[in-house]
């Protein structure tokens, strides 16, 4: 027989014996859905890594992409240090100027009711900026009038609350209730200069909020300083969020603060973490989002901000030495932290943990507390709350006597172990790929985790060169999260945003409000979550808004600014492909 | 039948002695046996994070309660005192901020089942609420929930707004075949702009994508509905005043939607912060979180009540949360995750006056893996009976599949 037909006849067989030897070897995984091998046509590759890899594409992107090479963007994107900044950003967050505060100056330049009274009583030093200083003063003499008290007799320094009525005349009161924004800061503009501030604080809320739309940033500061400080660390924290998520060049790194954020949640208004999220953002989450698990585990784990969400910061062992005063009451193991470490950080539900493991986690964590949690303080390891006996985690022996090395060691077990890489694993995938991401890719991805030894920026490697990142499957699968939704939106029309208020309130309407997820398991990385009937006509209203130019802060400047242009505009960011992503 | 209608008439009696009887008492007397020309409705509430139902409906008769909580335990009734628990038996009591359903419990309105909750053993909040709002407890896999299974068959048209959840994200409970929507504000539910509303109703409805599609139709037959009662303000009858916060204004809601007659048959509202790990007390009972927070509570089904007003005799409210809190307290006056709860039944038709449930005590060796409350009942009978009992759905065969209900007799 000729070797041509040789060689077809082999080759024809072969081929024809495929699916049985497919068949006979067991050990091969289910065959992937159809959709994640497929792969997408080459010209909507560009658009498929902006959607994933960013907050949704400004105009010009496309090309901007294309002429770097998209291989090439990739790699930027996953180096973000390698991206000049866009200097548009720093300015638009200069005002926000709690970001850079440490917790403990943050505690007492925009401190809360209790710290103020401590304030008074001079218990605490009052802070040094001299407006925020005179602020405090007058909230001070506002709440004793609140309670009756004489503010007088209370400190015969502080200045004398007027009501507004007392203030102004009726007719500057009236000017300051009615018009647009711009008409009411223009009447407020008008008033005396030695007036202002008194007027400010004197105006209930609503008439604050009214100005806020027109007023400049010093003013907008005021503004917000009157309502409560605590308030201002709250608003910066959310509009640097959204600020940076539609002007930032490194747009990954902003979407993966998002991803590790809501990963290793923390609650904003409970009690003290009112004050320690800001250092938990900048220190924790943000320095990490590309670098080893472990390093992400670490931080957070010392976090004040996790210590008091999660209550390890009053966690004592029961064979702890008794308190020093006899009048303290006997404190206990607290298990909270020991059981949302493993089932939310890293092994997950089914990772094969038990309710003792979580019990013994929990004593290898006594001592991990914070220095005056109340007034911004750090992280300190005390000895005196530890229990010292030997553990058993997951299997493995620790020994008694350990101390601060027993919370370590728990943090390099559960580091290490597959269920940990399959979890980490699995919701990157649903974050970047598709809600229910194929087994394959997640196996894969959890393979190089295991074998970087928890290499974030390794494992999205693997994720952004996979064949089903770019399969028809993965692409445009998933709804896009209020504040996905809202981020592209202003990125797609070419908004400007002078202040991000706005953005931030509609962001909560959709059913997000950022930093307020109560439940440690943050907010869902999953599609469904987000498609409801309330949540659509948000979207549809914050569209219609948005591209109306009645969005107080945001300004469109599109090619067609008529009415009918506006409205056509609105309707496509409100329609359902907008939606998705 | 008969049981009923003496009942009735005894606190229809009991009433006429401060005044006269309420309308939707008559009616009730009258219309026993009637078939109700109303639908019925159920609302349930969901506390969110675990509330320590040992202390909402505090076992005063039992020594060992006191044992395990030197601190943070209810007090023992005693006349005249804020901070101690409000008798409803001899042996049950309510925590003080929630004074206000002692009368509504004496005027059998009101039943509670103690030791209830769901049988599976998880601690975690987020399965453990996945679990109770699925209705599956143990099965990961139901992706609808038990309301939305139990909505009763209806012959022809619904009313797009059969099931209402108060919040931004549709709960777990109301997902399913049937259209389900959730709402923050009535008044803000629609498309502001008029020509765009049409244009976005259009797009929805054409829309390749199923589930896009299926909500986008939901949304506008919903809005649809609620257009004749926007706008319109409203003012709680009886001079009901509900508590100002969210849940406040969930109930309030609720009532105002019920009344306006949009085909509502089952809504849902959430309350949370009950995960009191720590401080879960003040100094005195009355005082701190959980007092805090079962005043506002309490204070929002009471003015719910007085609300509704004779319309409570279709109504049926029912609350619940996923697990209870460690029998003893723990080194923080606080307590961690544990097992059964309580659970409220509220309504003109209900058989209250009475604390349902076996209870199993909270000896050492009667309590669940050493540590919590026993479970003696499954959150599902009592629920299970409400859908078919009240709802008239025919069984619960799907509405908890694997599942069959004892009722208590709570209808």
């Amino acid at each position: 027989m000729r070797p041509s037909v040789t060689i077809a006849l082999v080759a024809a067989s072969l081929v024809a014996a495929l699916p049985l030897l497919e068949a006979w070897d067991a050990s091969k995984p289910a065959r992937e859905p159809e959709v994640f091998v497929t792969q997408i046509a080459p010209a909507d590759r560009l658009q498929q890594a902006l959607n994933r890899l960013t907050y949704g594409p400004r105009p010009g992107d496309v090309e901007r992409v294309r002429a770097i090479g998209l291989e090439k963007w990739i790699e930027r994107q996953l180096h973000p240090e390698s991206i000049p900044e866009n200097p548009e950003l720093s300015e638009k967050l200069r005002y926000l100027d709690t970001l850079d505060l440490s917790s403990s100056q943050l505690v007492l330049d925009y401190p809360s009711p209790e710290v103020v009274r401590q304030m008074v009583m001079g218990q605490i030093p009052y802070p040094t900026d001299p407006e925020i200083r005179m602020m405090i003063a007058k909230m001070v003499a506002r709440t004793e009038q609140k309670q009756g008290q004489d503010a007088a007799a209370a400190d015969p320094n502080a200045p004398q609350l007027q009501r507004l009525e007392d203030l102004l005349t009726e007719d500057q009161i009236r000017s300051l209730r009615t018009g647009t924004p711009e008409q009411r800061l223009a009447a407020f503009q008008a008033l005396p200069a030695d007036k202002q501030d008194d007027a400010i604080m004197a105006m209930g809320p609503g008439m604050r909020q009214a100005l806020f739309a027109a007023a400049p940033p010093s003013l907008r500061r005021k503004l917000e300083l009157a309502n409560g400080p605590v308030q201002v660390v709250a608003r910066d924290l959310a509009e640097a969020k959204v600020l940076r998520a539609i002007y930032s060049e490194r747009q990954l790194a902003e979407v993966l603060d998002d991803f590790w954020f809501n990963h290793f949640n923390v609650f904003f208004d409970k009690g003290a973490d009112r004050y320690l999220v800001t250092a938990y953002e900048r220190d924790a989450i943000r320095p990490h989002v590309l670098g080893k698990f472990r390093d992400l585990l670490e931080a957070t784990a010392q976090s004040p901000a996790m210590l008091f969400y999660l209550d390890n910061w009053q966690s004592v062992g029961t064979d702890a030495p008794q308190p020093r005063q006899a009048k303290q009451a006997r404190r206990g193991l607290n298990e909270n932290y020991g059981r949302e470490l493993m089932e939310l950080h890293t092994l997950g539900v089914n990772g094969g943990y038990t309710q003792k493991d979580v019990t013994e986690v929990a004593r290898c964590f006594t001592g991990w507390t914070i220095y005056k949690p109340q007034m911004g303080g750090r992280f300190f390891f005390n000895a005196r709350l530890h229990d010292n006996g030997q553990k058993v985690v997951l299997g493995v022996a620790i020994p008694a006597g350990g101390g601060m090395a027993d919370g370590e060691k728990v943090l390099d077990i559960l580091a290490r172990r597959p269920s940990t890489a399959h979890f980490i694993s699995r919701e990157l995938a649903e974050r970047f790929v598709a809600d229910d991401p194929p087994q394959a890719l997640v196996d894969r991805m959890a393979d190089t985790f295991l074998s970087t030894d928890g290499d974030v920026r390794q494992v999205l490697e693997t994720m952004f060169h996979s064949k089903e990142f770019w399969s028809v499957g993965a692409y445009r699968s998933k709804v896009k999260s209020p504040f996905e939704m809202v981020a592209s939106a202003v990125r797609a029309s070419g908004g400007n945003v002078d202040f991000a208020a706005a953005l931030v309130n509609q962001v909560a309407q959709m059913g997000e409000p950022l930093y307020r997820k109560m439940e440690p398991t943050g907010y869902s990385n999953s599609s469904q979550e987000w498609m409801n009937a309330g949540g659509l006509l948000a979207r549809m209203n914050f569209a219609v808004q948005l591209a109306g130019g009645r969005l107080p802060g945001v300004k469109l400047e599109l090619a067609d600014n008529t009415n009918p242009g506006a409205l056509r505009e609105g309707v496509q960011l409100g329609s359902p492909e907008f939606q998705k992503h | 039948m008969t049981n009923r209608r003496i009942f009735l008439r005894n606190s229809a009696l009991a009433m006429v002695g401060a005044g006269t009887a309420p309308l939707w008492l008559e009616r009730a007397l009258y219309a026993a046996g009637a078939p109700s020309p109303r639908k019925k409705i159920l609302v349930a509430i969901f506390q969110r994070g675990a509330a320590d139902g040992l202390n909402v409906v505090v076992p005063h008769g039992e020594k060992a309660y006191y044992e395990m909580r030197p601190t943070i335990a209810v007090p023992r009734p005693s006349a005249g005192s804020p901070d101690a628990a409000v008798d409803l038996d001899g042996f049950f009591g309510l925590h003080p901020s929630l004074a206000s359903l002692k009368l509504l419990f004496d005027q059998r309105h009101l039943a509670i089942v103690d030791a209830a909750g769901s049988p599976d053993p998880t601690r975690s909040h987020f399965d453990a609420q996945d679990y109770m709002e699925s209705g599956t407890p143990g099965l990961k896999a139901t992706a609808s929930g038990w309301m939305n299974r139990a909505l009763p068959r209806a012959k022809g048209k619904v009313s797009p707004v059969r099931a209402v959840a108060i919040g931004a994200t549709l709960p777990r409970a109301m997902r399913g075949n049937e259209p389900a929507i959730s709402l923050q504000k009535i008044d803000n539910f629609q498309v502001r702009n008029a020509e765009a509303a049409r244009e976005f109703q259009q797009m929805y409805e054409s829309v390749a994508d199923p589930a896009m599609q299926a909500t986008g139709r939901e949304t506008f037959e919903a809005v649809s509905m609620l257009q004749a009662i926007q706008r319109q303000p409203y003012s709680a009858a009886g001079g009901a005043e509900y508590p100002r916060s969210p849940f406040g204004d969930s109930l309030k809601q609720i009532a105002q939607l019920i009344k306006a007659d949009v085909g509502m048959e089952m809504a849902f509202a959430d309350i949370g912060g009950w995960d009191h790990h720590v401080n879960e007390t003040g100094a005195r009972a009355s005082e701190g979180q959980l007092a805090n927070l079962l005043r506002q509570y309490g204070q929002a089904l009471s003015a719910f009540w007085t609300d509704m007003a004779d319309r409570m005799a279709d109504v049926a409210l029912v609350t619940m949360s996923e697990f209870g809190r460690t029998a003893r307290e723990n080194g923080n006056r606080g307590t961690d995750h544990g097992h059964a709860n309580c659970m409220f039944v509220m309504g003109g038709a209900i058989q209250g006056g009475k604390v349902y449930g076996k209870w199993p005590g909270l000896e050492k060796h009667q309590l669940y893996e050493g540590r919590d409350l026993a479970l003696t009942t499954d959150f599902r009978d009592v629920l299970g009976e409400l859908v078919v009992r009240h709802m008239r759905t025919p069984s619960t065969a799907e509405v908890f599949p694997g599942h069959t209900p004892k009722f208590l007799g709570l209808v």
